[in-house]
């Protein structure tokens, strides 16, 4: 496979916030930086290509060991902070194609490390700082679970290269045991097995769709226009339960989420029960 | 606490030869379990037949309400049998409902703990991104749970706990594991596939132990306690674990501590599993209390 390191993660995280750089003492594959976002300060993360890492399964924008511990410290950072004033919004830019897939990272337990990262997103969600995802470029997998998916809100691109997904498209295919182009057909009428954010969309999941002529280059009007939308998310999760239920409640989830919604119905009642 | 002299090698029980739902009663006191969402309620999953696999009744989840030691319980247990132990729309969400329910129980005084027996390979590849997202809602439910109540994770074997629920073992209250029970993220095969034969060599078992096994991992302190495959001892253990109750602080919780772990760590080369374990040994804040 030929992998072209992503940019897109880095351009966004730059345009939002003007920053370039990692906090110190943080590996250069993590960038974090509070920025502006209308009326108050929001904390911005992103993980980034480093093709320096120390890590050699982790260089190509993977959420790897350091990346992920680094991701809790900086949520938890946030958190500590704001223990006694106004919660931060916390913005997680996301481009990651897929968690490291390496014996080092393995060994030392990289499970821990996503669940250190995602316990710490979702502990910001709890005390409530809004917690909103913007997804600029892949969200596959491990990589999303650790960085994004425990989100309030989650925003999207609207664009061919913005990708959210439990495999990539090869591994998944030869693991189903179907051809490349078979999966992408299967998608088209099977929304949830579909590589298109437009089909994900359909699923409730997403709080938005947003879209900018290219992400890789975009304008100043609209990083703006991507800081109102931020904006007006973050208000949305402000006013709303902490939890994640408006992943079940949305118009899309009542539609294609039938099976889970009938679960939770049935549980409860046969819960109550005995 | 592992002690193999110690077991009937004859007359022990095997844990593992346990089918899901026969592993779940096990660990209820006798004539307490009852069965929620079971397979004659028929809620398969919606997709697997567009796609030309059968579905199961119960979608591979078993979801069991009944008394441990005389304490309320709810155990999930998932079915590694049926299209390895994968989570979907259904399955996953029996568990996130289990475990939403015990909490709003814990919330209104009540006292409910979650015993999770995790036989899974992660996201089922037929349900992606729905698969996905559950596993996201799990882990947001463990955490709601967990702070009111004990959540034990029980990793048994033979299929291990890979993907997406390796977080959710990460964040439960207590991991109990066999020797012969595997916890990871990525499994091997995953792993040769993607980086190579020369960073993991799948067929080598006895690398894959050496790394994923229950031994290394209780060694290394992410594991409570290392049980034997003896139905007596995994329910012995599993009541120990409830009478303990919540936790005060969490493994996912303890940052600092793994993350400076993780730099001292000689990245310049594979990490020797057994030096490891001296380590990481000690000093793991989040051991039992």
């Amino acid at each position: 496979m030929s992998h072209q390191l992503s940019n897109r993660g880095r351009v966004w995280f730059t345009g939002l916030t003007g920053a370039a750089t990692a906090m110190p003492g943080d590996p250069d594959s993590v960038q974090t930086a509070d920025g502006r976002l209308g009326e108050e300060s929001a904390r911005f993360l992103c993980v980034v290509p480093n093709p320096n890492a120390r890590f050699p399964c982790a260089r190509q924008g993977e959420v790897g060991l350091e990346e992920a511990y680094t991701l809790a410290a900086r949520v938890r950072e946030a958190m500590d902070e704001d223990k006694d004033s106004s919660k931060r919004p916390i913005v997680a830019i996301v481009d990651v194609k897929s968690q490291a897939y390496g014996r080092r990272e393995e060994t030392a337990a990289i499970y821990l490390a996503a669940a250190a990262a995602a316990n710490a997103y979702a502990d910001a969600r709890l005390a409530g700082h809004p917690v909103i995802s913007l997804v600029v470029g892949h969200a596959i997998s491990g990589g999303f679970l650790t960085h994004g998916y425990q989100a309030n809100r989650i925003l999207a691109l609207d664009d061919e290269g913005v990708m959210i997904h439990a495999m990539h498209k090869e591994a998944a295919a030869r693991i189903t045991r179907r051809s490349v182009e078979e999966l992408d057909k299967l998608g088209t009428t099977i929304a949830p097995l579909s590589y298109n954010i437009k089909d994900y969309a359909k699923l409730g999941l997403l709080h938005k769709l947003l879209h900018v002529e290219d992400p890789e280059k975009p304008s100043m009007e609209e990083i703006q226009r991507v800081q109102t939308e931020l904006i007006a998310a973050i208000f949305d999760a402000r006013s709303k339960p902490v939890d994640l239920r408006s992943r079940l409640e949305s118009k899309e989830a009542l539609e294609m989420r039938k099976a889970s919604i009938l679960v939770r119905a049935k549980m409860e009642a046969q819960w109550r029960e005995g | 606490m592992s002690n193999f002299q110690g077991v009937d090698f004859v007359r022990r029980r095997s844990f593992i030869e346990l089918d899901a739902r026969a592993r779940a009663k096990a660990l209820l006191d006798e004539g307490s379990d009852r069965e929620l969402l079971g397979p004659f309620e028929r809620i398969e999953s919606p997709w697997l037949a567009q796609q030309g696999v059968t579905p199961q009744s119960d979608d591979g989840c078993v979801v069991m309400k009944g008394m441990i030691d005389g304490a309320a319980a709810v155990v999930v247990a998932l079915e590694g049998a049926f299209q390895g132990g994968s989570m979907g729309e259904v399955s996953g969400t029996k568990m996130v409902a289990a475990l939403d329910l015990a909490a709003k129980d814990c919330e209104s005084g009540k006292q409910m703990s979650a015993i999770l027996l995790l036989e899974t390979g992660g996201v089922r590849l037929q349900e992606a991104n729905l698969g996905l997202a559950v596993v996201a809602e799990i882990f947001a439910s463990v955490l709601r749970l967990r702070r009111h109540s004990p959540v034990i994770t029980v990793i048994a074997g033979t299929v291990g706990c890979f993907g997406g629920m390796s977080l959710t073992a990460a964040a439960s209250s207590y991991v109990v594991m066999t020797p012969e029970a595997r916890l990871g993220l990525n499994g091997p095969e995953v792993i040769e596939q993607e980086s190579g034969l020369e960073e993991f060599e799948a067929s080598d078992r006895a690398l894959v132990w050496a790394i994923h096994g229950g031994t290394q991992r209780y060694a290394m302190g992410l594991a409570d306690v290392l049980v034997d495959d003896d139905v007596a001892q995994v329910s012995r253990t599993v009541r120990d674990c409830v009478g303990k109750g919540p936790r005060t602080e969490h493994r996912s919780e303890q940052v600092a501590l793994y993350r400076e772990r993780i730099a001292k760590l000689d990245a310049s080369q594979q990490i020797n599993p057994v030096s490891l374990r001296t380590a990481w040994a000690e000093a793991t804040g989040g051991r039992e209390q």
